[in-house]
């Protein structure tokens, strides 16, 4: 399709103004973290590095960034491993309810943080269980395994279903065939799906209110803090931290999804062919 | 159904020390509610090259899946020598498969996939080394041990395929539609290597393909299949002089056919024209039959027994012989004449044949 000059520079501009519009505020946010002056105003006093050092020697921060990062890996590592068995049974084998079994899992991600907070927390309070690290891995579980499930599934799609019949008609059994051929074709696929798991868990607030009791992660920390006037610029900095340990994860899995797992017959001669 | 406890009254039909490679006993597949395989009863010869050979759809495929242990059976019992294998899953079957997509693993390397089945089975080191480069030395894939799949040519991918399955000295090798990828020439070539490889290993193929041309040029012994069942079980040759009903005959090339009735004096009374004498066992007095011919038997003159007569429609050069379309009393017949011939279109001829090239198949009432 082509479009007329006018076309393109409405469109340009629309971009221009739409990603201006999603950056310019986290911009903002960094460069208050380099501010000298504990007000945020216009334009800028100084640049200085003192609120890392405070926010490196706070220890309700500290505290906060430990027990996130130990949330989002527990919660990536429930999702490995339930997602990719979910992911294998959806995939690969047909048994009566399975459209079913796809919806269900895929439902967490739709389900309003709030609803799904509330309803942990209910069956937290009445079974006795005392929130905490564990109560926290188990909401951010609910919607990690839907991202690890999704790519997953993906890739299982993509991949040849005979290159498993292959392995077992020589003479593999269930475990060395996932170990020495579904594994490798699916292992970029869970680590992007692990990467994007890390980074949603890393910086979920809502159910976390919920689950997470007494205890601060990272996000719960800033939104804590930022009514503080004099805590402010520890908070951006932690909020610049925040940025970047979601970002980077999120950067790695796009480029990952891109590759193409499976290699068809064909397409195989003909990617050798264009090699040439 | 044939379970373990009524299996000891199938008769045993071979008594020699050796038990076919593969016995299919009563075997059914159904799908949901399609029938894929009806009630197949089938044996395999040790060492031989068995031909599986139909349309899309009629159950070949299934059948071999069910020996190679993808698909169970919804009846009947599989035995592989004596070994009764039903119900067994794939890796615990002395069986390899050649699949239609090769299904080469894309992270190993040629001679990784090789090695494979043997690693799996725990043999020595050295030992892998030394039977995977014997066995890619005979499918001619000798240097290529470090290549990925994708680097390789169909055919160079299709020869890994075989190489992987036999390195394992199965005790049958099953082919799905192997050549299906591959262009026309290099089919050609491939079936007279499969050939040449299966002489060399000895091992007995069980090969599937809707070619009746590759099951021809390959096989010792083809089952024509349609529809679940076996239409025709034989050698090349005898499929093709004498079919015992009209799907084999028209599966396998070209036949003219013809309706009649058998006549007391041991002949066939040809409709709309006269008698013809068939060499082959017939059928009561009385019974409607079929009588074919294939084209190539068919002579435009009055040199054999059996003869009608007609008038040419139809003239073509085919390259290797001229194919006249002549119509007779009888009906339509389709003759091919190695030397280019003199008769033109609406010349009256005579047709005729011996009665040895003459095949009769029962009508279907």
């Amino acid at each position: 399709m082509t479009l007329g000059p006018g076309a393109r520079w409405l469109l340009r501009v629309a971009t221009a103004l739409t990603l201006t519009f999603v950056y310019v505020p986290l911009v903002i946010i960094a460069l208050y973290a380099f501010n000298e002056s504990r007000i945020q105003a216009w334009p800028i006093e100084g640049l200085t590095l003192e609120w890392f050092g405070r926010a490196l020697d706070n220890p309700g921060a500290r505290d906060a960034l430990w027990l996130s990062l130990r949330a989002a890996l527990g919660a990536t590592a429930l999702a490995l491993v339930l997602g990719t068995l979910a992911s294998l049974a959806v995939a690969r084998y047909r048994f009566f309810g399975r459209e079913t079994i796809s919806f269900l899992v895929i439902l967490p991600i739709a389900l309003p943080g709030i609803v799904t907070g509330m309803a942990l927390n209910a069956t937290f309070n009445t079974t006795g269980i005392s929130l905490g690290l564990l109560t926290i891995v188990v909401g951010h579980a609910t919607f990690c395994i839907v991202v690890v499930y999704n790519n997953a599934v993906a890739r299982l799609r993509r991949t040849s279903q005979h290159l498993e019949e292959a392995s077992a008609d020589l003479g593999a059994d269930a475990w060395q065939t996932f170990r020495h051929i579904t594994f490798p074709q699916l292992r970029s696929a869970l680590l992007a799906g692990a990467l994007l798991a890390f980074a949603l868990s890393f910086d979920e607030v809502i159910v976390t209110t919920f689950t997470a009791g007494p205890d601060q992660t990272l996000p719960i920390w800033i939104l804590s803090n930022l009514s503080r006037p004099n805590q402010l610029p520890v908070v951006n900095v932690v909020a610049v931290v925040l940025i970047l340990l979601s970002t980077i994860p999120v950067y790695v899995a796009t480029r990952l999804s891109r590759d193409t797992g499976a290699v068809s017959p064909t397409a195989g001669a003909a990617q050798a062919a264009g090699a040439r | 159904m044939i379970t373990a406890e009524n299996a000891a009254h199938f008769p045993r039909v071979s008594k020699s020390p050796e038990p076919p490679d593969v016995r299919l006993q009563g075997v059914t597949k159904r799908f949901e509610d399609v029938l894929a395989v009806d009630e197949l009863t089938l044996e395999i010869p040790r060492g031989s090259f068995f031909a599986l050979l139909g349309p899309s759809g009629c159950g070949k495929t299934t059948t071999l899946r069910m020996i190679g242990g993808f698909e169970d059976p919804s009846e009947g019992r599989i035995l592989l020598g004596d070994h009764d294998v039903t119900g067994l899953p794939s890796y615990k079957r002395d069986v390899n498969t050649v699949f239609q997509s090769y299904a080469l693993f894309p992270h190993l390397d040629v001679f990784e996939n090789v090695a494979f089945g043997l690693k799996r089975r725990k043999v020595a080191k050295a030992e892998i080394a030394k039977r995977a480069r014997e066995m890619l030395a005979i499918v001619g894939l000798e240097g290529m041990d470090r290549r990925k799949p994708r680097q390789l040519s169909g055919g160079q991918q299709q020869r890994v395929a075989l190489a992987r399955a036999l390195v394992n000295h199965p005790r049958v090798l099953l082919l799905d539609e192997p050549l299906g990828a591959l262009d026309l020439k290099l089919r050609k070539q491939m079936q007279l290597e499969l050939k040449r490889i299966q002489h060399e290993v000895g091992i007995t193929f069980v090969h599937v393909t809707h070619d009746q041309e590759e099951a021809m040029t390959m096989a010792d012994s083809i089952a024509v299949m349609s529809r679940g069942r076996i239409e025709q079980l034989g050698g090349p040759t005898e499929l093709y002089e004498r079919p015992r009903t009209a799907f084999v005959a028209g599966f396998l090339g070209v036949s003219n056919l013809l309706g009649g009735t058998v006549t007391t004096s041991g002949a066939v009374r040809v409709d709309g024209t006269g008698e013809i004498r068939v060499d082959a066992p017939l059928p009561p007095a009385g019974t409607r039959v079929q009588v074919g011919v294939r084209p190539e038997k068919l002579r435009l003159d009055d040199s054999a027994a059996n003869s009608v007569s007609g008038t040419v429609v139809e003239r073509a050069y085919i390259g290797v012989a001229t194919q006249y379309v002549v119509d007779t009393p009888a009906g339509r017949l389709t003759v091919f004449v190695q030397s280019s011939g003199t008769a033109a279109e609406g010349d009256a001829v005579r047709v005729s044949w011996d009665p040895e090239s003459t095949f009769v198949l029962e009508e279907a009432s």
